[in-house]
């Protein structure tokens, strides 16, 4: 059987993993080789880094750590940050990561998706989707809404598009997973925003990867039983050791979700 | 003169991303290894993986621009293909192709590769999954059933006298392939931890 993932995410600033709270307040956690090893080692589905900067600075990621980390870690791993072109990503793909996660310049340009799938193929293609939900839309009753440049609160703004269409829309261009970000949930580590995920589950054909709000082990069960996500990606809990990787995995398989132990 | 030569062992450049990848599982196991896109090199070479992402169609093009398909077809040393790599071993396959048409692969392995019968399941097939069934070969020597393994993929093997290893997705699909010389993954062993070093080190070591 096909295993539910769990993907410790490294937020990367200048070379540095680091974690704020609703994408703000940046504190160091640690150097990312080290890091990345400790997780494959402790039994981690994949990773992700994302350099959280990139996008907002109008710069490509500082490309020196994929290769480090390509080295060293027998695991998948996905790079996110200000990848906008198909050179960008061949530069990424060619220093050893697996996929490559487009948010951002996505919005800017939606038929960058196509392209990249086209060269790279779909399974390389993941589009990352910052979603908040916004009490004041829609008359008062709320919606869920894509933000972008969420990795500089001066710059993150709200864009035209309403989370479950662009859901609809990445899938048609060629997305080959999904991670959504809840960003109402983000780094408050209060549990997984099962409503929505369930709701844009409906909508995913594709692996879809739940993000922000992990706090406890619970949480990551409730997200696989309650809204069928293929993978549930953290920071915080696993940085600060809040979580053990095989106590995670252990419960989850007590629980009867299908997972890997190590 | 009596000196044992010293292995050689080779990735062909087939112009595909995860040649890096590749290349490092080979080194953390504490062998040398090039790559490399040059006849001479590929033919001497005591082992040959051939790897491979993307759609069938581009690394097919880029293969016969490099002009390997002959050195490719002709090799008789053991040769072992990683996931897009284990697919272009067959004759042909419908990723990347116009419609009803199909792309000419290599033809190392009579099988052809068509789209996942994943049922009702998503696509692509990504993620960790078990292998159903694992036949006696020296590729899969400390491997067994219900052992994990990393998948990407849309597009897949069928079941045929050429599988030596099976996965379930919807339906059942050939893990791994073997004819001869040549064998094939469909996962990625360069990204499956422990077990897929394991699978590595016992084709170097063949």
């Amino acid at each position: 059987m096909l295993a539910k993932r769990i993907i410790p995410c490294l937020d990367v600033r200048d070379g540095k993993v680091v974690k704020g709270v609703q994408f703000r307040n940046h504190e160091i956690i640690g150097d990312i080789v080290p890091l990345a090893q400790k997780y494959a080692e402790a039994g981690a589905d994949e990773l992700v880094f994302y350099d959280i900067t990139a996008s907002s600075d109008d710069r490509v990621v500082d490309k020196s750590w994929v290769s480090r980390i390509a080295e060293v870690i027998d695991i998948p791993f996905c790079v996110a940050g200000g990848i906008k072109t198909e050179e960008d990503a061949k530069q990424i793909l060619m220093m050893g990561a697996d996929k490559i996660s487009i948010n951002s310049p996505a919005l800017r340009d939606p038929s960058l998706i196509a392209r990249l799938a086209d060269v790279f193929g779909q399974q390389c293609i993941v589009i990352g989707v910052d979603s908040f939900f916004n009490q004041d839309a829609n008359n008062g009753k709320g919606e869920y809404q894509v933000y972008q440049f969420t990795g500089d609160e001066a710059r993150t703004q709200k864009t035209k598009w309403r989370t479950l269409d662009w859901i609809q829309e990445v899938q048609k261009l060629g997305a080959g997973e999904i991670v959504l970000n809840c960003m109402n949930q983000d780094g408050v580590r209060q549990g997984y925003d099962i409503n929505q995920l369930k709701q844009v589950r409906a909508l995913c054909n594709v692996p879809l990867i739940a993000s922000g709000g992990a706090g406890e082990i619970s949480h990551f069960v409730d997200v696989f039983q309650q809204a069928d996500v293929d993978g549930a990606l953290a920071a915080s809990v696993f940085h600060k050791g809040i979580i053990a990787m095989d106590e995670l995995k252990q419960t989850l398989r007590n629980e009867k979700v299908e997972i890997r132990l190590c | 003169m009596s000196e044992k030569k010293q292995a050689n062992y080779v990735i062909v450049d087939t112009g595909c991303a995860n040649l890096a990848s590749v290349k490092f599982a080979v080194e953390r196991l504490g062998f040398a290894i090039t790559i490399s896109d040059d006849v001479d090199v590929i033919k001497n070479a005591n082992k040959v993986i051939l790897p491979g992402v993307g759609s069938a169609r581009h690394a097919m093009e880029n293969i016969v621009a490099k002009g390997l398909v002959e050195t490719l077809q002709q090799l008789t040393q053991p040769v072992l293909g990683f996931c897009l790599g284990m697919q272009l071993m067959a004759r042909t396959s419908v990723e990347g192709a116009d419609k009803n048409e199909v792309v000419q692969c290599l033809g190392l392995i009579p099988t052809d590769i068509t789209p996942l019968q994943a049922n009702d399941l998503r696509l692509p097939h990504m993620g960790w999954n078990t292998l159903t069934q694992v036949a006696e070969h020296a590729i899969f020597n400390g491997i067994k059933a219900d052992d994990y393994f990393y998948f990407v993929h849309s597009f897949a093997a069928p079941i045929s006298q050429y599988t030596i290893a099976r996965c379930q997705y919807g339906a059942e699909f050939s893990a791994a392939i073997a004819k001869d010389n040549f064998i094939g993954c469909q996962f990625h062993p360069e990204r499956s931890s422990a077990l897929g070093s394991k699978i590595i080190k016992n084709f170097l070591e063949m």
